[in-house]
C-alpha cells in the first residue's frame, strides 16, 4: 500500500514509516512570522528560554500593516526589530524594497522548497505547497513553542486527492478553479485533511497559478495543500534555494485517500465567491451587474506578474468605473510591472498602485470600505466586515474578472471584454 | 458541586463561524489577552451584544468548523478571558482547535449539535449542565442532551499542564534533572 504525500514527508522528518492519523514531533526547516513576531516574542520570554533554537531557521517578514498605519502597529515593528538584532537573525524582511506580502517573499526568496516541513504564524502559509513544501499555519503560542524547542507536533493528516484535466477556456482561471472546488465541498470540506493537487493539467499550471490554489487550501479547512515538485518547480528553486535540505517528494501511485474529487477546468467558467463566505459559490451569470464601489487587484492570492498581466491585458486603454487599488504582492512583481509598462496601462485607466504588503484585505488600511460598500477583491477571504467595515460586501473573484468589473463598475464577465 | 460539572448560559452560533467574527483584524495589534475580551463578536450579526452581556461560566455553542480562517489566537483568547469555561461545537477548524489546546482551554467535539442548532433544540439563553469528564451536555431548559468526544493523549498532557507553553517548560525542566 503506497503513502500519500503528507504520510512521506512527516515519516521521512520523524524518522520512521508513519500512517494518517499517528502523531508525529518533527523538526520545521523554516518558520515564518509577519508582524505578529512582536506578541509571539512576548509568549516565547514566558518560556524561559534565551535565545531561539536555530536563527537561521527563522524569518521575519512584516506585511500585514506597512509602513505602520497606527502607533500600536510601530510599536510592534520596532519589537521586531529588536528581536533581530538581538537574537541575531539573518532572513528578515524590513518595509524596504526587498520585501513583500510574506507568502511571496517566502516562495520568491527560495525558503518554499519540495519536501521541506515549513510553518508559519498565518494561516495562509499552505501557500508553499505549490513548490512541493508540506507547509501549514500555526498559532502563536505554538510558534513561541517552535522558536524554542524547533519542534512541533502534527496528526499526520489524510489526504484528499483532487485530480485536474483539460484546458482554461478564455476569462478562466486558477482563481475560478479553487472558488468552484471550495464552494463544492465548502469552507469545512477539507477540515485536518492534506489537499494533494494531480493531474495534466497542473503540470501545466504556472507557479503562480499553482500558488493560487495552494493559497486558498485553508478556505476549505486543509492542514496543508501541494502541488507536484515536477520540472518546473526544480528549475525555479535549484538558483535560488535558501538549504540543500530539500527533496523532491511525491504520493505514490498506490497511495489511499480519503477522498478524490476530478475536475475539468474545460467546463469551469468564470465566478465569484459572494459575500460572507468563502465557499458561497456563483458562476458570473448570476451576479453580473451586481453594483460595486471598489475593486482590489492584490494579497497574497493573485498579486503576482503573471495576475497584473492579466487585469492589464483588459484595462489596457481603457477608464475604469470605479475606484481601483493595485498592490503588487511584492517590490520584486512590483519591479517587474513597472519595468513591462503594467503600471501605465493602470495608471492611464485611473487605478492607483500602492506600496507592496498586504493592503486592505483584512482591513487594516489603504483602501476599508464605507457602510453599503461593495469591493471586487481578488483576495482570499469574504468574511463579513473582513474588509473593515461590518455593513459592506465583498466579492472574490480572479484577476480578469477584477479588472473587467473595475471597468464598468458592476460585476462583470471577463469573457465580454477579452 | 463538583468542578467537572459546569452550569451556564448558552450563547448559540451556526457552521463556519470565522474568526474574523469572533474577534476582528482592526484589534490584531492588541497584544494583552486580557484586552480581547471586550472585541468578542463584534462584527457577528446579531451577537453584538456579546462582549458587554456574557457572564463568566456563560457557553459558546456552535456547529460545524467553527473558528475557520485565520490563525490569530486572540480569537481563543478574547473568549477564554470572557470566562466562557468550555466551547461545545459539531468541529473546529484545525487552526483553532490547535490554539485552544496550546493555551489549556477546553474544546468540546459534540456530534448533532450543527442539526440541533438548526432544528432549535438548543437556544440562546439555553441553562446547560456540562460534564466535562464524560463529555455529556444537558440542556436543562428544555431537557435535551448531547455527547462530546474526548481529547486525544497529546493533547490531554497539553491541556494537563495548563497549555503548550506550560508543557515545553516542564519538559525542560524534567531535562535538567
Amino acid at each position: 500500500m503506497g503513502k500519500t504525500f503528507a504520510e512521506k514527508v512527516l515519516g521521512k522528518a520523524a524518522g520512521e514509516s508513519v500512517s494518517a492519523g499517528q502523531v508525529v514531533i518533527v523538526e520545521p526547516h523554516f518558520c515564518m512570522s509577519h508582524d505578529n513576531a512582536a506578541p509571539i516574542w512576548k509568549t516565547f520570554k514566558k518560556i524561559g528560554v534565551s535565545k531561539v533554537w536555530k536563527p537561521d531557521h527563522l524569518v521575519f517578514i512584516l506585511d500585514h500593516a506597512i509602513p505602520a498605519p497606527t502607533d500600536k502597529h510601530a510599536e510592534n515593528h520596532m519589537q521586531i526589530r529588536q528581536v533581530v538584532k538581538e537574537q541575531g537573525l539573518k532572513h528578515f524582511y524590513d518595509v524596504t524594497s526587498k520585501g513583500g506580502v510574506c507568502h511571496q517573499i517566502m516562495c520568491e526568496e527560495g525558503f518554499a522548497l519540495p519536501g521541506l516541513i515549513m510553518v508559519g504564524s498565518d494561516s495562509h502559509t499552505c501557500t508553499y505547497g505549490a513548490f512541493g513544501a508540506f507547509s501549514t499555519g500555526i498559532g502563536r503560542s505554538e510558534m513561541a513553542g517552535a522558536w524554542a524547542t524547533g519542534q512541533i507536533w502534527f496528526r499526520v493528516p489524510e489526504s484528499m486527492k483532487i485530480t485536474v484535466t483539460g484546458k482554461f477556456s478564455k476569462g478562466v482561471s486558477a482563481k475560478d478553479l479553487i472558488l468552484k472546488v471550495i464552494g463544492d465541498i465548502k469552507a469545512d470540506g477539507a477540515d485536518y485533511m492534506s489537499v494533494e493537487f494531480h493531474g495534466p493539467a497542473i503540470e501545466a499550471m504556472s507557479l503562480a497559478e499553482r500558488m493560487t490554489l495552494c493559497n486558498m487550501g485553508i478556505e476549505m479547512g486543509a492542514k496543508n495543500a501541494v502541488c507536484p515538485p515536477d520540472k518546473k518547480v526544480l528549475d525555479f528553486i535549484k538558483p535560488i534555494a535558501k538549504t540543500n535540505a530539500w527533496e523532491a517528494i511525491w504520493a505514490d501511485d498506490d497511495a489511499v485517500y480519503a477522498q478524490e474529487l476530478n475536475y475539468d477546468l474545460g467546463k469551469l467558467e468564470p465566478c465569484v465567491a459572494k459575500p460572507h463566505t468563502v465557499d458561497n459559490y456563483a458562476p458570473i451569470g448570476e451576479v453580473k451587474g451586481t453594483p460595486i464601489h471598489q475593486a482590489f487587484l492584490g494579497s497574497c492570492t493573485n498579486a503576482r506578474i503573471e495576475d497584473l498581466r492579466e487585469a492589464a491585458a483588459i484595462l489596457k486603454g481603457k477608464e475604469i468605473a470605479v475606484r481601483t487599488i493595485v498592490i503588487p504582492a511584492s517590490w520584486t512583481v512590483y519591479r517587474q510591472a513597472m519595468k513591462e509598462g503594467l503600471f501605465d496601462v493602470f495608471l492611464d485607466a485611473g487605478c492607483i498602485i500602492n506600496n507592496p504588503g498586504c493592503g486592505p484585505c483584512m482591513g487594516n488600511h489603504e483602501g476599508i470600505l464605507a457602510p453599503g460598500e461593495t469591493c471586487i477583491s481578488t483576495a482570499n477571504r469574504n468574511f463579513q466586515g473582513r474588509m473593515g467595515n461590518k455593513d459592506s460586501n465583498i466579492y472574490l473573484a480572479s484577476p480578469m474578472t477584477v479588472a473587467a468589473s473595475a471597468l464598468k463598475g458592476e460585476i462583470s464577465d471577463p469573457r465580454e471584454v477579452l | 458541586m463538583d468542578k467537572t460539572i459546569l452550569r451556564g448560559r448558552a450563547w448559540v452560533f451556526n457552521d463556519d463561524v470565522d474568526t474574523d467574527l469572533i474577534y476582528h483584524n482592526k484589534y490584531l495589534a492588541e497584544t494583552d489577552p486580557k484586552n480581547m475580551p471586550k472585541y468578542s463578536f463584534e462584527y457577528f450579526p446579531g451577537k453584538e451584544n456579546f462582549a458587554k452581556e456574557v457572564k463568566e461560566g456563560d457557553f459558546v455553542v456552535a456547529g460545524t468548523n467553527f473558528g475557520c480562517g485565520s490563525s490569530r489566537e486572540h480569537a481563543v483568547y478574547c473568549l477564554k478571558y470572557a470566562g466562557v469555561p468550555v466551547i461545545l461545537a459539531e468541529s473546529f477548524s484545525r487552526i483553532y482547535y490547535r490554539n485552544a489546546i496550546n493555551n489549556g482551554y477546553p474544546v468540546l467535539f459534540v456530534k448533532g449539535l450543527s442539526q440541533a442548532i438548526k432544528d432549535g433544540k438548543i437556544k440562546d439563553g439555553d441553562e446547560l449542565e456540562v460534564n466535562l469528564l464524560k463529555g455529556e451536555i444537558k440542556d436543562v431548559t428544555n431537557g435535551n442532551t448531547f455527547h462530546g468526544d474526548a481529547v486525544a493523549d497529546l493533547e490531554k498532557d497539553i491541556m494537563k499542564a495548563g497549555g503548550l507553553i506550560e508543557y515545553l517548560k516542564e519538559k525542560a525542566e524534567e531535562k535538567k534533572k
